[in-house]
């Protein structure tokens, strides 16, 4: 049962990076109608910066910096990339971040090398016990920032006036355009916010107990695309629940992965996927997905 | 490069050479059409007879990969329908062939289970395989459009990486196994040496006349779909999918069946690509075969046969032409010396290439004649 729990939690806490990752994901569906496929490169960036700067001017500037920089790679890919399409085709738009995400992964790999690189975070590898669970001191700290950066980003999506801008241009560019919406801000405030959201992810990623910033920490982002699908890739809520559930299906069947060994080794990183191909086949549209619905 | 641009280059101007029926037949010879296609296919016929093994290997895999991105482009060029799922149908097809056509044996310790079927037989059971699995998945690929696809592809991908590393007995696990040469009608693909006016035939040289004639027969078949009636359904269903099922196009139905065809063109490019290396591995069939297959078909031109056969030539050739002049090139070094390896200098390209193509030639470079056609 302790395990259980053990798991479980560890399970909400991945889960809530996973979300975080998701939201900017969803952030950028809504506001531009644009798939966005280079978000994992994005997060390697916030990642990058932070695992290079720490030692110089340590943790929390350079945390502050990777953020920054991630929010600036996004805002320099919506304005240098996106914002030249002339077309009217979004499904164009994604294959574009397709090739964005070439460009920058590349780049950041190679830089990378064969490193394993630490983000300096402050918490190491301390564990806090209660009533018998055993739990990592990183794993209560994303639970609880995901927590927090996830609240006030929906609070101010609700009541600020770059929310409710950002809602218009989701609901309906053209008219949000005639009521004096800048659609060009909108786009690249999106970009930028999911930028940053993707760097803070970066650090969580990569603390303990993984072993830090690599190669595979792309494809440990990449989690957030099913969390996004099967909650729906247009609403915030659904990213929530998305990050969550991916987060806790991982944790368990990597946690039960003895159990489970006539599936194979490694199942905990498959399950993300398994559950978003059943989850697509009764719901096409995500569990919280709006249905398409069209007026001819 | 030059044997795949020269094929490349030839079908495209075909698409013009619709010739007016009452044109007379001096006004038809004038046309260069023609001729490019007899220069393009005697020279494809004639070059293994002159290029060395690393070029010939190098066109096979660009021709493997052309047919790939044929089928790759009939679903997201013209349906519209987003895959990053392709390498796993190319590892199906790939695996299948190994599995229904090798003999089981014991490899590094471990027992490989092989069903030892005639290598033809295989062969076309591995594309129909393929087509199978991406009929499996045709709940999800009729109902879902565009990006949404996708994301929910990827998860072939990981899905196929498990159980290539993991199904140890069928697929030979980390270090796969090996692929038996084809044999039709008595004559084998393998690297037994014929002689054949005065130049030695190995497999390379074989596969090359195989390989040929396979793109040729895809190309043929994708160009047909495409003018006919199912193409003019696809493209509908691409530009506006509720006018398309008004007018009576069954729209899950046609993503369906895309996507089952788009599989078995993958699959026979995993069959083709599995004869050149003689060995399949699974780490090949990754993600980043799945995203080059989409910088083909978007380099190329999104739609058009040729298209996907200049990308294919193109993303594939580059890494081949950069590590054999790694020495010449400023900038690119050798792998394991600290500057950019080939390869890398190779995703650069194409990765860049693929965002200039969206943002500046619209229809890729197939269409660069005529690029104002697009706009609107």
């Amino acid at each position: 049962m302790t395990t259980f729990i053990e798991l479980l939690l560890g399970g909400l806490s991945i889960g809530s990076v996973y979300a975080l990752i998701a939201l900017g994901f969803v952030v950028i569906f809504k506001a531009t109608e644009v798939v966005n496929f280079a978000h994992a490169s994005l997060l390697l960036a916030g990642g990058y910066v932070t695992a290079v700067l720490h030692d110089d001017i340590g943790f929390w500037p350079a945390l502050g910096v990777g953020i920054a920089g991630a929010a600036v790679v996004g805002s320099a890919v919506e304005f240098f990339v996106m914002r030249r399409y002339r077309g009217s085709d979004q499904s164009v738009l994604a294959i574009v971040t397709i090739g964005v995400d070439i460009l920058l992964t590349t780049e950041l790999v190679r830089r990378m090398g064969t490193d394993v690189m630490s983000l300096g975070d402050p918490w190491g590898d301390d564990v806090v016990t209660i009533g018998g669970v055993t739990l990592a001191e990183t794993r209560i700290a994303a639970f609880l920032v995901a927590g927090l950066l996830i609240t006030v980003f929906l609070l101010a999506f609700r009541f600020t006036s770059w929310g409710v801008s950002m809602r218009a241009a989701a609901e309906n560019p053209q008219t949000a355009a005639l009521m004096g919406i800048r659609l060009g801000r909108v786009s690249l405030s999106a970009w930028a916010v999911a930028g940053a959201l993707a760097a803070v992810a970066a650090l969580f990623l990569t603390v303990f107990p993984t072993p830090g910033l690599e190669r595979a920490t792309s494809l440990a982002a990449l989690k957030a695309f099913p969390a996004a699908i099967l909650g729906g890739l247009d609403s915030t809520t659904g990213a929530l629940v998305g990050g969550l559930l991916v987060g806790v299906t991982e944790s368990l069947a990597t946690g039960y992965q003895s159990d489970l060994s006539f599936l194979g080794r490694g199942i905990g990183d498959l399950a993300p996927y398994l559950v978003m191909v059943v989850v697509l086949l009764v719901r096409p549209a995500g569990l919280f997905g709006t249905k398409e619905l069209s007026r001819v | 490069m030059s044997e795949a641009t020269k094929d490349a280059v030839a079908p495209a101007p075909a698409g013009a050479t619709t010739t007016p029926a009452g044109e007379s037949l001096t006004a038809r010879l004038r046309r260069p059409a023609p001729y490019l296609w007899l220069a393009g296919s005697v020279l494809l016929l004639l070059l293994p007879f002159y290029l060395d093994r690393f070029w010939l290997q190098a066109g096979l895999f660009a021709m493997a990969a052309a047919i790939g991105a044929i089928g790759l482009n009939l679903l997201t060029g013209s349906t519209g329908q987003l895959s990053m799922g392709h390498a796993f149908f190319l590892a199906v097809g790939a695996y299948g062939y190994c599995i229904l056509g090798g003999e089981s044996s014991t490899e590094n310790g471990h027992a490989v289970t092989g069903l030892g079927l005639p290598t033809w037989l295989a062969a076309v059971l591995a594309v129909l395989l393929a087509g199978a699995v991406g009929g499996l998945f045709s709940p999800i690929a009729g109902r879902l459009s565009g990006a949404y696809l996708g994301i929910a592809t990827l998860a072939l991908i990981f899905i196929g990486q498990h159980v290539l590393f993991n199904a140890g007995s069928l697929t030979g696990g980390f270090n796969g196994r090996p692929v038996p040469p084809l044999s039709l009608f008595g004559f084998t693909f393998d690297d037994a040496e014929v002689v054949v006016a005065a130049v030695p035939f190995q497999s390379s040289e074989k596969l090359w006349y195989l390989a040929l004639a396979a793109l040729l027969v895809s190309g043929l078949f994708a160009r047909g779909v495409l003018r006919g009636r199912p193409g003019r359904a696809l493209n509908a269903i691409r530009d506006h999918r509720i006018a398309a099922g008004v007018m009576g196009v069954p729209v899950a139905r046609y993503r369906a069946g895309v996507f089952v065809l788009s599989s078995m063109y993958a699959g026979l490019a995993g069959v083709l690509l599995a004869l050149v290396f003689q060995r399949t591995v699974p780490e090949y069939f990754g993600m980043i075969l799945s995203l080059e297959y989409l910088a083909m078909i978007v380099i190329g031109g999104l739609g058009s046969v040729a298209g996907a056969v200049i990308g294919a030539a193109f993303v594939s050739l580059l890494p081949q032409v950069l590590t054999h002049y790694s020495d010449s090139l400023p900038l690119v070094s050798a792998p394991g010396t600290g500057g950019i390896a080939p390869g890398e200098a190779s995703r650069y390209l194409y990765g860049a290439a693929v965002v200039a193509v969206v943002l500046f030639l619209p229809g890729g470079i197939a269409r660069l004649k005529t690029p104002g056609e697009k706009k609107k």
